[in-house]
């Protein structure tokens, strides 16, 4: 009996070996997608949906260079980004070895089949606590990201592919994140009007934030100063 | 008529009195720019610190159209202080000066005169606002540069793209004039009581810092008499930096979210300005200026 036991617990261990191998095989599939592009430079338009904040839709530029550097820049006037979040994308969070990948079956993004792989940090360095990735596997797109961060809280990335997904580049990019509450003190603002009275649906609302980015075009390879970053 | 307001007008330019205003308005202004030149961002950052938790802002928060925001916010105040000085010397001036009764016996109805004088006091008002927004808005466009708006509400936060900001100062500033002017009319009418120009100007300036004081507490009892106060109304020139959002909440360039509350705050100012000024013609056309 304890032999049968021992052998069951073997084979089930060989079992979860083999498949979480199996999906660390996809994740490097699609980073060896991710890889060829080495920079890109993108513009489009930015929407930042967070119920306390009036903000208009701006031009933006997003310049990415290997390994990980990542600038969000509006085209005239000041951005205003969750931290952390808006700054990670696909090839930082599949970036380096370090992870174990393992298989969480299967869901259905926009229509679209995806296997949902785990993703655990094997250093204990690394901010992402958690990744969650819905993988197109047919053609090697990340469709969505869930992660879990120690300094930045919650988010996710849902991305609608177009013109680039041959660089596994999106053409939009939803980014989903909590929020803390927003008071400003009257004596600050300078402001002694009633208070509009918020319901509960409201409260609710202003704890989720989003950042809607549409990407219209996409300079890709064609080399990128280190300056632009700083 | 024309003949009568360049008399009154350079009355009041002749006082060393009238200077105060635009001396006192340089200064603080001046003052708090120097400030904010070698201090702001711990200005922004502190003014901004429960917003910066969570958000990340790139770009240059300290322009000069924040700048301007935070001055008017705190001279808008003050200022009517600094008219009443004028407004409220008008008639109790030449009471004072034993000048009332030598300027009626020119062939001038009694209608004419206070309208010259209180046209003078307006014009006097609109020349220090002028001032104000050179000081407050040209001055400041110059040292802090420009760039979007970013303004925090009490419950939240708004940014203006810095091509949608200009002309909400002109609105802005227009309003002003209006709260002002009810300040002036206020002065103006009170005036009229008094045969010294002390007592009209303190009691132009009690009437406006206790009636801001109950216009700006939160107490209930307050919050009932505060729609029949003028002061109420005389802040709602920050309505113009407040724009309506679309169905996915991003900013409506040039649109204002409550347009109703400017055009009924202005009317209401309107009309304690033609009170006033109607109530002191009726009041002087029977008063005794031969005491």
């Amino acid at each position: 009996m304890k032999r049968l036991l021992i052998t069951a617990v073997a084979f089930v261990s060989i079992q979860f070996s083999a498949f979480s191998q199996d999906m660390t095989a996809l994740v490097n599939k699609v980073k060896a997608k991710l890889d060829q592009v080495n920079d890109y430079v993108a513009e489009g338009s930015m929407k930042t949906d967070v119920a306390f904040i009036k903000a208009p839709v701006g031009r933006v530029k997003v310049y990415f260079k290997k390994p990980n550097h990542f600038k969000l820049k509006r085209d005239g006037g000041i951005s205003i980004l969750p931290k952390g979040g808006v700054t990670v994308n696909m090839s930082t969070l599949v970036a380096g070895n370090d992870f174990v990948a393992l298989s969480s079956g299967d869901a259905v993004i926009n229509g679209i089949k995806a296997k949902v792989v785990k993703l655990i940090p094997t250093t204990d360095n690394s901010d992402v606590v958690l990744s969650t990735l819905y993988i197109d596997e047919t053609n090697l797109l990340i469709l969505k990201a869930a992660t879990t961060t120690k300094e930045n809280g919650s988010f996710e990335i849902e991305m609608s592919y177009g013109k680039f997904i041959s660089y596994s580049l999106p053409d939009k990019v939803i980014f989903s994140f909590n929020t803390k509450d927003y008071k400003m003190p009257k004596g600050v603002a300078l402001e002694f009007e009633d208070e509009e009275k918020l319901t509960d649906a409201e409260k609710i609302k202003r704890k989720k934030g989003r950042v809607q980015i549409n990407y219209s075009n996409y300079t890709i390879n064609k080399g990128l100063d280190d300056n632009v970053f700083k | 008529m024309y003949k009568l307001l360049q008399i009154e007008l350079y009355k009041i330019f002749r006082r060393p009195r009238t200077y105060i205003s635009f001396l006192a308005i340089t200064a603080l202004v001046g003052v708090i720019q120097l400030g904010l030149v070698k201090n702001g961002d711990d200005y922004v950052n502190f003014v901004m610190g429960n917003v910066m938790q969570s958000f990340s802002f790139d770009g240059k928060l300290l322009n000069g159209y924040l700048v301007c925001y935070i001055l008017l916010q705190l001279l808008l105040v003050h200022v009517p202080l600094l008219i009443a000085l004028v407004a409220a010397d008008m008639i109790s001036g030449e009471a004072n000066m034993g000048t009332l009764r030598l300027m009626l016996t020119k062939p001038i109805s009694r209608t004419q005169f206070l309208l010259a004088k209180f046209t003078a006091s307006a014009i006097y008002t609109f020349m220090l606002l002028v001032w104000i927004a050179f000081l407050a808005l040209f001055v400041s466009m110059f040292l802090f540069g420009v760039d979007d708006m970013v303004i925090q509400k009490t419950n939240y936060l708004v940014q203006l793209p810095v091509g949608d900001v200009f002309w909400r100062y002109v609105g802005a500033f227009g309003f002003a004039l209006l709260s002002m002017l009810s300040v002036a009319a206020l002065g103006f009418f009170l005036s009229n009581f008094a045969e010294n120009s002390i007592g009209p100007i303190v009691a132009t300036m009690s009437v406006i810092i206790f009636f801001t004081i109950l216009s700006t507490m939160s107490i209930p009892l307050f919050q009932k008499i505060q729609p029949f106060l003028f002061t109420t109304y005389m802040v709602n020139w920050k309505e113009f930096f407040d724009p309506k959002v679309n169905a996915d909440n991003a900013v409506i360039i040039g649109s204002l979210q409550h347009p109703d509350r400017i055009i009924q705050s202005a009317l209401i100012l309107i009309f304690h300005i033609v009170g006033f000024v109607g109530a002191t013609m009726v009041l002087f056309k029977k008063k005794d200026i031969l005491s």
